[in-house]
């Protein structure tokens, strides 16, 4: 199982956190310093695993059902796919839209455990949703249109 | 209004959307706390309006913030109705955010189910995709409830995009929700042959996530995994089954020998390294399972040591460490192998990377031998002396010393050179570690006789620079060592050739500075120092000399007199006394030095940690015999518990003892007064290597404190360890050849070489023999000490047998009457099945279908993979597969037998789906056939039905369990001898039953289960349970309601129609029973109308209803009951007729025990409270009565439980 997902820069600061198990909330910036050094995520049966991309690590908190390895290969899928979808990423892709990092996500990883590890499959997904908002969207910002004509 | 509302809407066009949020906190960076309360008010308008666009866009913001660590649970409900918004746009940012703060306690969940229902019906894979996933993250056990019949259609979904999401959020159904596994079971099995990969994966992962928990209930799924592993080419389910096989392969060793083979196979192909390390890894399992060797055994682990090698020498950092870690597990089986990677391992010592050094470290400690232990340790005092970081150095100054210590000294042939490398030692600057070089530096003195003057020599010399040492605060770990040296030079002072020099060093002003505890210990020991110089200047009649050191110590002690310390100060002016004392007699020319030296007469033995234990209780002396009897009950009370004690007795080595001990007793006499006699000639006989490099100071033997210029020192030449190396290597090169000479007088040449009798010598170390003649003297054990280990297991430790995962999700399925009714019966027959047919045979029809239903499936997924097999290309296959298929439960239950204990108590340890296979299986088997034979028909058209329509099937799938699991609780209820639903009132309108059981996870918590069942013909709803709480007892109410509020009954109740609903109470002491008041409200509708009625209740809260079956192995029981602070209380019943076997069900099924183990008509039988109380019982049946003793931690819990099993039993 994964425990939890976190994306933070260079300074501690986070990016994304996704908790597969529920664990008593204080400050995330706090969680991502403490759990590095000190395995505090739930119970003993921990291993971080992380990966370092300029300035961003990907830290995974898994229990021994986990491959280590097979973990760091999934972080890279993670974030080839990232690249894929943002075109070139970068940190400020994150900031500015970890709600689309978060819908990425949970097409790799539900609930705790790996879903998909096929960067095809999840693309293709990924697109098939956002051509759907888009056309849910493109709905809205007509009927809006409307709406300014008729004041 | 509709203008009004798009008007509205255009207004929020300018509102922030999230990245307007994200960039406003970076431009705020001062004042960020004061943004975002800004922020959050915002939004609270934002959540205010109708348009549900605005409310989104707002809870997206809430998720963003929720990130940063700020609590939005008070928009739950926002979150909610955004949730439920039809656009998928919108439908997503809800659920992603209610993944993100939901979870159990949040109260509104529970308003989610309907809309989470119509989104898994939705005919938009991605509202379903979207709703499955967040579900994952906060799914509830009566989410999972309601909604598992839901998720197991989806399992069969058309587009495989649902289907894998389905399949794994089953894994968190189950997890919440035990009682799903067994219905959902056979579908999730067929998916690990679904055509899309990515749902066999799924599958796998569930599986694995299962497996992994309770291995042995999934040995059966082995030959589909094999199958799996031999055929998919996808890493990642590669992984996951190599991993799971690891688990599986202790628990049947055969399954290990068939995957050695596929598993090198695997090692030899992949290229990827992940799937290479799990493989090794789980090679590496496998080879340490099989005890037993096996042909090509050696071969394999070459195999592995050499891809691990691959890994170690990657560039990547990964590898690398992972590489070393699987080296280690290794090395505890096969040192061998690893260490002729030694060179590798040396070199990862040098990496940048402070882990990886560590991870090296490691091994090495396995690695050393007596060739190489100089050369390793020599290696590693060049990284201390590199090392930066103190941690590091810290780690490896421990290392060493646990590399030299380990087993005894086993590997270190010179301990010279050992005493010069804890020297060297003390040179670390602010190590933490001082007083573990202490401790070895005393050890190694007081056990290697041989080595004291050389030790004496070098403690001196520390002594007399111990202002190095001591001078700098920061080093202050490090002046532990001046406890050793300063106890060693007073206590082996006959050994020192310089006592008065050393006295000074001890005697300077500058020592005051020290801690407390050292300056103790130099004051006591410059006394020793003291009358050891005074005897010799006796002895050599120099009076005058032996007066001046009188003087000096008079002039001296002083300061130490005036010490803030206490100890210092009160030994310091005692020993003052003495002196000023013993001056006076040397003015009057007596001779003292004799009574002065007799002040510390008597060696020091070293005594075993462990000798305390270790005393045998002398035979006769029961240390829980009444000194004096107590005044009543005396009589039954001494002999319940011998008779308790008495089936144990065998199997406890203590009572045995004493038949063999005093042939042993004279035996160790015998040997150590042969040890004692020999000591002497050990030093004799010593050729005194030591001499030689005091005779030869060679230029090379720079003392370590020179290097302090300012202060001129007359320091002899501290020898450094490293000369040590080289001189070894001599002394071995002449004895090789010495040898060679005289090979044939090999007998005589074992004279001189005493070898250390308690050391393993490992065949190639043989022919080195130590440098000294070193006896490493053992710790004294007390005389006739048992030799037995067996001490060192904890003995109050009754929770190893209770082993039990509390997430195991299978566990908590007792809560099914249907499964506990089953439990009873496996313990009245545990090997003879015939008894169990019967009674099954008479269970209801149509929890038979439902048996039969999963049977019929099994089967023919037995045919199915039956003939996969047999197509398959090996014949052997099919047979190995075949003859392990009945093993496993014979060995799972081998397995619990070893150590006495029956096989009774394993069918209460666990309900699993595994065995419940079997047990169909046998219970199919001999069932009449013709029975049989109409089921299967049946069953048949119902398959056929299911096939034709696969609508129909999905239909039929979704009532099918929820009909099941329903009739799970009512089942039972006709069976009035073994139902634990008992009634708890009932009227015209409605019966209510009830149960009890106790919580696992929380102490003082117990749940209520409640049948309600609608006699009337007409509709109950509002349905309201409320209890009058008592001081003791309290009904557990959502947070924010009062204790005069009733709890809503969670469903309404057509004509005829029954339910459960459970409640949970809090307790505080559990040694009585209790009695709680409480009434049922309701409305009754019908065409006439409807009206409010009530029904008044009493629940009983039994003793009994606080016990969780808890297995126990007899070894765990005996210790408990030997532990002696259990209370003691018994009854005895009359008039008994059923048999015996029926009366420990009944006790089992009622009271919640189960059988540790049970001999003839006498069984002890065990439980637990919810609050830890043990509680044994012995059951002895006689011809019409039955005696059941009791012991307890509790008495009042004891006699109390002990009067309800009156009850029963006076029923039987």
């Amino acid at each position: 199982m994964i425990k939890a997902i976190l994306i933070f820069n260079n300074h501690g600061k986070p990016r994304l956190s996704k908790f597969y198990q529920r664990y008593v909330r204080g400050r995330a910036s706090l969680y991502c310093c403490n759990c590095i050094h000190s395995g505090l995520i739930g119970g003993s049966d921990n291993k971080l695993i992380y990966r370092h991309y300029a300035t961003l690590y990907f830290v995974f908190c898994v229990d021994s059902s986990e491959s280590e390895l097979g973990i760091l290969d999934l972080i890279q899928v993670f974030v080839e796919t990232l690249d894929k979808c943002f075109e070139n990423v970068c940190e400020l892709d994150l900031i500015f839209h970890v709600d689309k990092v978060h819908n990425i996500l949970a097409e790799m990883v539900m609930g705790g455990m790996v879903l998909e590890t096929n960067m095809n499959e999840i693309v293709t997904q990924i697109d098939a949703q956002n051509k759907l908002e888009k056309s849910e969207v493109s709905h809205i910002c007509h009927w809006y249109q409307c709406a300014l004509i008729v004041l | 209004m509709a203008l009004k509302m798009v008007k509205g809407s255009i207004d929020r066009m300018f509102d922030k959307n999230l990245q307007d949020l994200v960039r406003g906190i970076r431009n705020h960076k001062e004042d960020e706390a004061k943004y975002i309360s800004h922020c959050i008010d915002e939004i609270k308008q934002e959540l205010k309006q109708d348009n549900i666009a605005v409310k989104a866009n707002a809870v997206c913001k809430l998720t963003y913030l929720q990130m940063l660590g700020y609590d939005i649970s008070w928009a739950a409900f926002n979150i909610i109705e955004v949730m439920s918004a039809s656009k998928f746009t919108f439908k997503r940012i809800g659920y992603l955010a209610a993944s993100q703060c939901f979870h159990e306690g949040t109260d509104v969940i529970m308003l989610t189910t309907n809309q989470i229902r119509k989104d898994l019906s939705s005919p938009n894979q991605y509202d379903t995709g979207v709703a499955l996933t967040g579900l994952s993250c906060f799914v509830t056990p009566d989410l999972a409830r309601d909604l598992a019949n839901d998720i197991m259609t989806l399992m069969s979904h058309t587009k495989p995009y649902i289907r894998k999401k389905a399949v794994l959020i089953m894994y968190k159904v189950f997890l919440k929700y035990p009682e799903s596994l067994r219905p959902a079971f056979p579908r999730l099995k067929e998916k690990l042959e679904d055509p899309d990969p990515g749902v066999q994966s799924a599958a796998v992962n569930v599986i694995c996530e299962l497996a992994r928990r309770n291995p042995k209930n999934y040995l059966s799924l082995a030959p589909l995994f094999f199958k799996l592993m031999t055929s998919s080419t996808n890493n990642w389910v590669l992984i996951k089954i190599i991993k799971l096989f690891g688990a599986l392969t202790p628990l049947e060793p055969r399954l290990g020998k068939k995957l050695i083979e596929p598993l090198t196979n695997l090692i030899h192909s992949t290229s990827a390294m992940s799937l290479l390390y799990e493989c090794v890894n789980t090679v590496i399992a496998v080879l340490i399972s099989l005890s037993s060797g096996m042909p090509n055994h050696s071969a394999s682990i070459q195999l592995c040591v050499q891809k691990l090698r691959i890994l170690i020498e990657d560039s990547d950092q990964n590898l690398k460490y992972l590489g070393l870690l699987a080296m280690s597990k290794i090395l505890k089986t096969h040192p061998k192998s690893v260490q002729s990677h030694k060179d590798l391992i040396l070199q990862c010592l040098d990496d940048k990377d402070e882990s990886i050094r560590l991870r090296a470290l490691d091994l090495l400690y396995g690695m050393v031998s007596k060739k190489n232990l100089m050369e390793i340790v020599k290696k590693l005092m060049i990284h201390v002396d590199k090392a930066e970081g103190t941690t590091y150095r810290d780690e490896l100054l421990t290392k060493i010393i646990d590399i030299c210590s380990q087993s005894n000294y086993q590997y270190i042939t010179n301990f010279e050179w050992y005493i010069s490398i804890l020297v060297e030692l003390t040179r670390l600057e602010g190590t933490r570690h001082g007083h573990l070089i202490a401790a070895q530096m005393l050890d190694v003195a007081i056990r290697v006789k041989a080595i004291r003057k050389f030790a004496v020599s070098q403690m001196a010399m520390l002594l007399d620079n111990a202002h190095l040492i001591a001078s700098n605060t920061q080093r202050n770990g490090i002046c532990e060592v001046l406890y050793a040296a300063a106890w060693i030079c007073g206590e082996f002072s006959e050994h020192l050739e310089e006592s008065n020099q050393t006295l000074e060093a001890m005697l300077r002003p500058k020592v005051t500075t020290l801690p407390g505890h050292i300056q103790a210990v130099y004051v006591q020991n410059m006394v020793k120092l003291y009358a050891s110089i005074l005897q010799q200047k006796e002895q050599a009649g120099e009076k005058e000399a032996a007066q001046e050191i009188t003087q000096l110590m008079v002039d001296r002690l002083p300061q130490f007199v005036q010490s803030a310390d206490l100890e210092v100060q009160e030994r310091a002016s005692c020993i003052l006394q003495l002196i000023k004392y013993i001056q006076k007699l040397q003015i009057k020319e007596v001779p003292v030095a004799e009574e002065v030296i007799a002040l510390f007469a008597g060696e020091l033995n070293p005594v075993a940690p462990k000798a305390q234990k270790k005393v045998p209780v002398p035979e006769g002396l029961d240390l829980d015999a009444w000194i004096n009897e107590p005044p009543s009950d005396s009589e039954s009370e001494d002999e319940k518990p011998k008779t308790i004690f008495h089936d144990e007795e065998q199997r406890h080595s203590r009572h045995r003892q004493p038949e063999i001990d005093e042939e042993e007793l004279a035996r160790r006499r015998e040997v150590r007064k042969q040890e004692q006699a020999n000591n002497p000639f050990y030093i004799k006989s010593s050729p005194s290597p030591q001499k030689q490099y005091q005779d030869t100071p060679g230029v090379e033997h720079i003392p370590v404190v020179q290097i302090d210029l300012s202060v001129p020192l007359k320091v002899p030449g501290m020898p450094m360890s490293d000369q040590y190396v080289k001189l070894e290597e001599e002394r071995r090169h002449k004895q090789k050849l010495e040898k060679d000479k005289k090979k044939k007088k090999q007998k005589k040449e074992k004279k001189g070489k005493h070898r250390r009798h308690n050391s393993l010598h490992t065949e190639s170390d043989e022919d080195i023999a130590p440098a000294q003649h070193v006896d490493i003297i053992t710790e004294e054990m007390p005389e006739n000490a048992l030799p037995s280990d067996e001490d060192d297991k904890d003995p109050n430790d009754p929770y190893k047998a209770l082993d039990i995962d509390l997430d195991k999700p299978l566990a908590d399925s007792e809560k099914l009457p249907v499964q506990r009714h089953r439990n009873a019966e496996n313990l009245k027959s545990p090997d003879t099945e015939a008894p169990l047919v019967g009674k099954k045979s008479k269970k209801p029809k149509k929890k038979e279908k439902k048996r039969k239903e999963k049977e019929q499936e099994k089967e023919k997924k037995k045919e199915k993979e039956k003939r996969v097999t047999e197509e398959g290309k090996k014949g052997e296959d099919l047979d190995f597969w075949l003859s392990t298929a009945p093993p496993p439960s014979s060995i799972t239950q081998t397995q619990s037998e070893p150590e006495g204990s029956t096989v009774l108590a394993e069918p209460e340890e666990n309900e699993d789906a595994k065995k419940e296979e079997q047990e169909e299986e046998n219970d199919e088997g001999k069932k009449s056939s013709k029975h049989r034979k109409k089921k299967h028909k049946k069953e048949k058209e119902e398959k056929s039905k299911d096939k034709k329509k696969s609508k129909k099937k999905h239909h039929h799938g979704e009532e099918e369990p929820a009909e099941s699991v329903q009739n799970g609780t009512l089942d039972d209820e006709p069976l009035p001898p073994m139902s634990s639903y008992c009634l708890l009132a009932e009227n015209s309108y409605v019966k209510m039953t009830y149960d009890i059981q106790g919580n696992l996870q929380n102490d003082s918590q117990v749940t209520v289960s409640v049948i309600f069942e609608n006699k009337s013909t007409s509709f109950l709803k509002s349905m309201e349970l409320n209890v009058l709480d008592s001081l003791n007892a309290k009904m557990l109410r959502p947070e924010g309601s009062s204790v005069h509020d009733g709890i809503p009954v969670p469903f309404q109740l057509p004509p005829g129609i029954s339910n459960e609903a459970q409640f949970v109470f809090t307790l505080q002491s559990i040694v009585m029973a209790q009695k709680l008041k409480g009434t049922l409200s309701f409305i009754v509708k019908n065409d006439e109308g409807s009206t409010h009625e009530k029904l008044d209740f009493k629940v009983h809260f039994s003793c009994a209803s606080y016990l969780i079956t808890t297995p126990c192995y007899s070894d765990a029981f005996a210790k408990l009951l030997e532990s002696g602070d259990l209370h003691m209380s018994s009854i005895k019943v009359d008039g008994i007729s059923i048999s015996f076997q029926h009366l420990l069900a009944k006790i089992c099924f009622y009271h919640h025990f189960s059988v540790v183990e049970r001999v003839d008509s006498c069984a002890s039988m065990y439980s637990r409270s919810i609050q830890g109380h043990h509680v044994c019982l012995l059951v002895k049946k006689g011809e019409n009565s039955v005696s059941v003793d009791g012991k307890c931690n509790d008495s009042t819990l004891l006699s109390n439980l002990l009067d309800e099993m009156k009850e029963t039993l006076s029923k039987c």
